[in-house]
Formats: C-alpha cells, sequence, structure tokens
C-alpha cells in the first residue's frame, strides 16, 4: 500500500461531491468551469487535468456541467446522498435506490 | 477525482487562486443602456434594446449561457393565449388571470399580448418550441398542423385559481380547453439567446455582479446614470456610465432558509437569486410593493429531492399517483384528467392524510408510469421532465440507473416526509419593483422586467416583460441628454463592496446568512406581531452592524457571495418593514397576524408601497388595479408596437 500522507484540513464541505471527473477521460478543457452558474470549479493548475471542485455546497444540482461536456463519462453527476432517487417496479415490488 | 482534498493529497498544497485578483482596480465603461442579471428577462431585455441600435452591455454574476432559473431549460410556456390553438382572447384571459387580489396587471396584459410573439422568436433564434421531428405523434394536445404541443397545465382557469368543478369527470374536456400553454424545449433556449446577444453586439459581462444603481449627481431618486459591479474571479470594481439601466436579477430565494446541507440552497432556486436588484433599486431610491408577500415552501425545497415540483415528486403532469397497494388517490396531476390543478387543494391534502392515518391508504406513495398509455409517459418523461430544467439530469442519471418508465414507479415523499414548517418561507414570486406602463420604475431611466417585478409571473411572463423594457429602455435613451457620473458615490460603493476583503477572520458570509435566516424564521414567521417585527427590524439592524465591522472574503468569489447576504439584509429589511405596515392579514400575501387577524378586510385591500428619500422609509398605497385599463392602457403606451421581429432587418 502506498504512503499517503495525512494533512490537517478543515470537515470537507457537504454535500462534497456534485460530480466525480474520469481522468482518462476528461481532457481538462474547462468547458464545465465555464459554463456552471454557481463557479463551483476552479481550472487545475495542471494543464490538461481534470478541474477542481472548490464550492461542492454552492452547486444547485442543475446538471449542466454534465450535459455540456463533449465528452462522455469524463464527468458524472451524483445527488447527494440524501436525495438519491427510488423507483419500484411495479411487477416485483422490487425497490431501487439510485447509486 | 476532484475534490479539494484530493488535490492537497497529491500536491501536498492548496491551488493558488486560478485567476488574477486585481482588489481596488477599477474599469469604466460606457453604453447607452446597462442590463443587470443575464437570466431570461434580462436576455431578452439586452436583445430587444440591441434591436434598436443602441448600445448595450449585459451584466450576469454566472455565465450567462445556461445561469438564472431558466437556464437549464423550461418545459412550459404560460398564458400564451395569443398562440394560433388558443381558445380565449387575450385581454379577457389577462383579466381572468389578474381576477385575485395582489397582481401584476401591467405585466400580465404584456405577457399576454407579446409572449406568443416573443416564443416565435425563441424560434427564429434557434429555440425549439414545435415536435417537427415527430416524436410525439399521438400525444393529447399535439397538433399536426402547427406541430405546436398543448400542454395539460391549465384547463377552463389559469392555474393559480382552481377551478370550482375540480374533481368532477369529464369536466374539462377536449373541445373546450383554452390550450393557453405551450410545450416546449426550454433546454434549447439560453444558449440562443447568449448567442443572439453576442451576434447583436451586446457587451457580455459574465461573472460580474451589479452592486448599485448610480444617481445623477449621487442623489437617491435622482434619474440614473450608471451601475457599479464586481467581478467574482478577480475583484475588478467595474463602473458602467448609462443612460439607462434594466434590472433583471429575479429574487431573492433563501431568506428563510439557511441550510445547504438538505441539497444546495433548499429552494427552488440557486444561491445566486440572492435579491441584489431590489436592494440596489431600493437604494437608489425606486419605489417597491408586495414586499410582505411570502408563503411556506410547498415546492422544490430540496429536503424533498430536488425534484421540480418537491412537494409534488413524480405526480407531476399526467403521472397518477397511488399508494404502497396500488390504489390511485384523489390527487391533481396537473394531468389531462384534472385540468392542471397545480395545487393540490386543502381539503384534499386532509381527505389523503385522514386515509394514511386510517389505513386507507398505504405508504409509500408512488408516480405510477406504467399505468399510463406509453405516449403520455414518454411525453411527460422526454419532454416535460427532460426539458423542464434541472430535472434533465434526473432523468439522465435515472436511465443510466436503470429507470424504465414502463415498468417502473418512482417513489412520491410528499405525504412520507412531512411538510415544511412554516417558518420556512419563500419571497420569491412576492413584492419586487413597481413600475408604470412602461416598465419604467419611479426612478427615471431605471427600468424592471422579470421575476424582480412585484406578483411576478412565469418564464414567459419574464421574456416578455424583459423584451419589452428593452424596448422602452432604448426609446428613453434616444430622447434622454448625456449623463455624468458623481465621483463620491462611487467611491462609497467601492469602499462597501471592497470592505470584507481587507480582513481575514471574523465573520464568513455562511455565518452571516445563517444569522439572517434566523432572524426571519423567528421574526417573520407564522407568529406574526407589532412586537416581534419590530424587534427583527432591529436584529437586522444589529446584523448588519456586525457584518459591517466583521464580515470577511478571502478571495473574489466569497467576497460576491458576502455581497449577496448584505443585499439580502435590505431584502429582508424590506419584507418586515411592509409585515409591520400591513395591519391586517390576508390569504393571498401568506400574511398572518396575530394582532390583527381579520382575514382581508375590504379597507386593507390596497399594495402598501415602500422607497427612500434621503435615506429615510417613506409609505405609500396603492388602490387595487391601479393600472388602470389593461386593454386601453396597453394599446396607449403600444401604438408603435411592430409584432415579430423580422431578421432582414
Ligand atoms: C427548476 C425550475 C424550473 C422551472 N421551470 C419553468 C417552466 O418550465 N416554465 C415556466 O414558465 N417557468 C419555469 N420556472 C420559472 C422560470 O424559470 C423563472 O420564472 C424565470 O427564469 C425567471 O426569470 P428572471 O429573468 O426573472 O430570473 P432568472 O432567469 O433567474 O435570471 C436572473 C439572473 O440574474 C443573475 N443575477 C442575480 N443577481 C445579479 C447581480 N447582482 N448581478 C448580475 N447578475 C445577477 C442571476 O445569476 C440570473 O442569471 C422554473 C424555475 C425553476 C427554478
Ligand atoms: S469534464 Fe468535460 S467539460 Fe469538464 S474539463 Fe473534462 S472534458 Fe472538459
Ligand atoms: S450541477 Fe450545476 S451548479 Fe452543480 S457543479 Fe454542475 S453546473 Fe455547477
Amino acid at each position: 500500500m502506498s504512503e499517503r500522507k495525512i494533512y490537517a484540513v478543515p470537515n470537507v464541505q457537504t454535500p462534497n461531491t456534485p460530480v466525480r471527473f474520469d481522468p482518462e477521460v476528461c481532457v481538462g478543457c474547462n468547458r464545465c468551469v465555464e459554463i456552471c452558474p454557481l463557479d463551483v470549479f476552479i481550472p487545475n493548475p495542471k494543464k490538461g487535468a481534470p478541474p477542481i471542485v472548490l464550492h461542492p455546497e454552492e452547486c444547485w444540482l442543475c446538471g449542466v456541467c454534465v450535459t455540456e461536456c463533449k465528452n462522455k463519462g469524463a464527468i458524472s453527476f451524483i445527488y447527494p446522498m440524501p436525495l438519491k432517487p427510488r423507483w419500484r417496479n411495479k411487477e416485483t415490488g422490487e425497490v431501487t435506490q439510485l447509486k | 477525482m476532484g475534490t479539494w482534498n484530493e488535490y492537497i493529497i497529491d500536491e501536498g498544497r492548496p491551488p493558488e487562486w486560478p485567476y488574477p485578483v486585481k482588489f481596488g482596480e477599477e474599469r469604466q465603461v460606457d453604453v447607452d443602456v446597462l442590463v443587470i442579471g443575464g437570466g431570461i428577462a434580462g436576455c431578452w431585455a439586452a436583445i430587444s434594446a440591441a434591436r434598436q441600435g443602441v448600445k448595450v452591455a449585459l451584466l450576469e454574476k454566472g455565465n450567462t449561457e445556461r445561469s438564472g432559473s431558466g437556464g437549464p431549460g423550461c418545459d412550459h410556456w404560460c398564458n400564451a393565449p395569443c398562440n394560433p390553438l388558443s381558445r380565449v382572447d387575450p385581454d379577457e384571459w389577462a383579466e381572468h388571470m389578474v381576477d385575485k387580489p395582489y397582481c401584476n396587471g401591467i405585466g400580465v396584459e404584456i405577457q399576454c399580448r407579446e409572449n406568443y410573439d416573443t416564443l416565435l422568436e425563441m424560434e427564429q433564434m434557434g429555440g425549439k418550441i414545435r415536435d417537427t421531428g415527430d416524436d410525439f405523434v399521438g400525444a393529447e394536445g399535439r397538433d399536426e398542423a402547427t406541430k405546436l404541443m398543448i400542454s395539460p397545465r391549465y384547463g377552463r382557469w389559469s392555474n393559480s385559481v382552481l377551478d370550482p368543478d375540480f374533481g368532477t369527470p369529464g369536466y374539462n374536456p377536449p373541445e373546450k380547453r383554452n390550450n393557453v400553454v405551450i410545450r416546449v424545449w426550454g433546454s434549447t433556449f439560453k444558449p440562443a439567446l447568449k448567442k443572439e446577444c453576442q451576434r447583436l453586439g451586446v457587451q457580455i459581462f459574465d461573472r460580474v455582479m451589479g452592486t448599485s444603481v448610480l444617481n445623477e449627481g449621487g442623489k437617491q431618486g435622482a434619474r440614473v446614470v450608471g451601475a457599479t459591479g464586481i467581478n467574482a474571479r478577480t475583484g475588478e470594481f467595474l463602473i458602467f456610465r448609462a443612460k439607462a439601466v434594466i434590472i433583471t436579477t429575479a429574487s431573492a430565494g433563501s431568506l428563510w432558509l439557511m441550510s445547504m446541507e438538505h441539497g444546495a440552497y433548499s429552494n427552488m432556486h440557486a444561491r445566486t437569486t440572492s435579491g441584489d436588484g431590489m436592494a440596489m433599486a431600493w437604494r437608489a431610491g425606486a419605489e417597491l410593493t408586495c414586499m410582505e408577500k411570502a408563503g411556506s415552501i410547498t415546492t422544490g425545497t430540496g429536503i424533498k429531492h430536488r425534484w421540480y415540483t418537491g412537494a409534488g415528486d413524480a405526480s407531476y403532469e399526467n403521472v397518477p399517483i397511488v399508494d404502497a397497494n396500488g390504489t390511485k388517490l384523489p390527487y391533481g396531476t396537473q394531468g389531462w384528467a384534472d385540468a392542471g390543478t397545480q395545487v393540490v387543494p386543502p381539503a384534499l391534502n386532509e381527505e389523503i392524510r385522514k386515509g394514511i392515518m386510517s389505513g386507507k391508504y398505504e405508504l409509500p406513495f408512488y408516480g405510477d408510469f406504467p399505468a399510463m398509455k406509453e405516449i403520455e409517459a414518454r411525453a411527460t418523461w422526454k419532454l416535460m421532465l427532460t426539458e423542464e430544467s434541472t430535472t434533465k439530469t434526473m432523468v439522465n442519471v435515472m436511465e443510466e440507473g436503470g429507470f424504465d418508465t414502463s415498468r417502473d414507479q418512482i417513489m412520491s415523499y410528499k405525504f412520507l416526509e412531512g411538510q415544511v414548517p412554516p417558518q420556512w418561507r419563500n419571497a420569491n414570486n412576492g413584492g419586487g419593483i413597481l413600475t408604470d406602463w412602461d416598465l419604467k420604475t419611479t426612478v427615471d431611466g431605471l427600468y424592471a422586467a422579470g421575476t424582480t417585478l412585484y406578483c411576478p409571473e412565469d418564464h414567459s411572463f419574464c421574456a416578455a416583460t424583459g423584451r419589452y423594457a428593452g424596448r422602452k429602455a432604448a426609446a428613453y435613451v434616444k430622447a434622454a441628454p448625456d449623463v455624468e457620473i458623481c465621483r463620491a458615490q462611487v467611491d462609497k460603493e467601492k469602499a462597501r463592496v471592497l470592505a470584507p476583503t481587507t480582513r481575514t477572520s471574523g465573520i464568513e458570509w455562511k455565518e452571516l446568512h445563517s444569522a439572517l435566516t434566523r432572524v426571519m424564521q423567528y421574526f417573520d414567521s407564522e407568529f406574526k406581531t407589532e412586537r416581534l417585527l419590530k424587534l427583527g427590524l432591529e436584529e437586522l439592524d444589529r446584523v448588519e452592524a456586525m457584518a459591517s465591522e466583521h464580515l470577511y472574503a478571502l478571495d473574489p468569489h466569497k467576497l460576491m457571495r458576502s455581497l449577496e447576504d448584505l443585499s439580502m439584509i435590505d431584502h429582508a429589511r424590506m419584507v418586515l418593514i411592509a409585515a409591520r405596515e400591513r395591519k391586517a392579514s390576508s390569504a393571498r400575501l401568506g400574511h398572518n397576524r396575530i394582532d390583527y387577524p381579520a382575514m382581508d378586510p375590504p379597507e386593507w385591500d390596497k399594495y402598501i408601497t415602500l422607497k427612500q428619500v434621503d435615506g429615510k422609509v417613506v409609505l405609500g398605497e396603492l388602490p387595487p388595479r391601479f393600472w388602470g385599463s389593461m386593454k386601453e392602457q396597453y394599446e396607449a403606451h403600444n401604438k408603435d408596437y411592430s409584432g415579430v421581429w423580422k431578421p432582414e432587418n
């Protein structure tokens, strides 16, 4: 296991992760940074790397960062845990909650 | 990957602020018309002013492409009686819409007369308003000739007025429908509006927050000479010289709500909806009205899972609500069957509640998509919910997560979760800026449109009033003499705006916001009395005094958030002043005075107005229907109206 340095940081903001980036797919074009109405992200100082989520708790879950990204899979939207929708299969009665 | 903490773990230090910091630096821009707020009303105002050949600038806190409540989308274009399928007369429909206390008769008449022209211009710009791809052939309300799709939203009545025959089977047959609401593909709108602004040469200042309106000689109430703004990424201070300013910043979304943990800014609106424009108008000496109007939050609180309606959850548009055993509930679904009731009447709510307690209905409830005709389910899911706004993402992620409308029912939380406490209120769509028939405020050269107006309506109201205000402001500037900015006023504003950047500790904006919302929850709640409201005003003074001494902002973004809370203090003050002045209760205003319990007594059927003169509050009143005859006034003020824009112009 690689050793990870533990830094002294304040508690993280909640909800913390409205989106996740896939660094393999994201090209760091910063289109999502520019489109976000709340300025939730900042560009990554490393060129080509995915943006940084700086103000996650200001996100109003509009989803436009995801719908406007041209690289499918680069950014995915994650509903905060208490907001994840549930549905039921009408025939079997099985209830599913969004992951 | 992507969080701030992960960056620190990887890099061993936090990232530096990515934009050049320019606190203290300034820039001046000269235009004819300045629009503050690049949402629906603001974009339309900028476009229509620019089409009159004047020089226009547009300020937007976010990015105009997707900012504002209507940024992600809009699925229904309401109250469009001029559309070719409508069965009602525009003036009569406008009269019907204001046939209730406390409305915006001027805005509603403009909406009813001009919003179909507005929609056709939206189509010219590339917005999609028809089922041109034949994706919804067979859906009820779809017209093959025009390919317009009528929405099931309203039956015989506009949706805020419950039809007395609600619930009677067959009371709204297809041949009698008003056909005043059109289903649209509103996710195409906002990018098209921005593009048109750019094409017309509108100077767009994205990430710039308007902070104040400037008056001639710096005198409150004197004619407008421009405005100031701050860049939310760099902190640069901007000074705009303009003969006319149009305020289109919407209302204040979170005056009573402090929670972020419950899912973003826990009402329907983004944090950017923070009442800045109303505060700017107030400080500039303009008159506002209906500021006491507020209601318990019934929709989109966020604790109800961020579905558009919040309270209605999956029921939205046509989806039947069933209990855990599949029994259909007597619940309005805003669909063809019930003629589009948006708000479930209290008696029906109570009936369902009792049914739950007695075991007649078992929780949880579900939105029964599989019970719908395939084409209707598809229209709700793929058109209404996909285009509506923030729900597009919900549709996408639910589909990716395996949800299927032909098989699955969505869990509904309305009754499961209980109701929002009456202390959690919403000022949105309440009070706002007062205007004349030109949408000019009581300050010369200052205009307003959209949900910044008192008692506004929906998206199409904002679009139509924005378009109208732009046209009128352009006509005004063509005749107005040159303007000069008062440097002393600019310096004072610059010092106010930058003050939080001079400190590195003290009170952060979130603490200030919590303090402010606490004042509102305690002192302007369901328990309203003279004593409580007076205490509330005193509290606001204390909150403001503490903020002016201790508020700190570490970077330009946090400065914007801090300034928003300072706007909200002014907004809250106006709400409390008006609430105190109205010494009677009113159902329509959501105003319950324990010390004046009589509900809507006739002598209080009037609008309370407020403004500042030399820093002192001046209250006034206006009679019901103070706007006069809607048809006559509209026609008298719009003799030169030339209808739909001709692109060859
Ligand atoms: C989730 C959701 C779904 C909706 N769906 C529909 C629908 O389908 N049909 C319908 O009719 N209505 C709908 N509405 C309502 C409709 O979107 C709004 O009524 C409409 O967008 C309001 O327009 P506006 O121009 O007044 O405000 P907005 O469109 O909200 O624009 C205000 C703009 O001002 C900016 N701003 C604020 N302060 C400042 C400042 N100080 N400086 C610079 N810029 C500033 C904001 O960033 C924002 O972009 C919906 C609303 C929501 C929230
Ligand atoms: S997520 Fe998409 S839009 Fe954002 S930087 Fe990566 S590729 Fe660009
Ligand atoms: S969902 Fe909307 S507010 Fe949230 S980060 Fe994406 S664009 Fe920004």
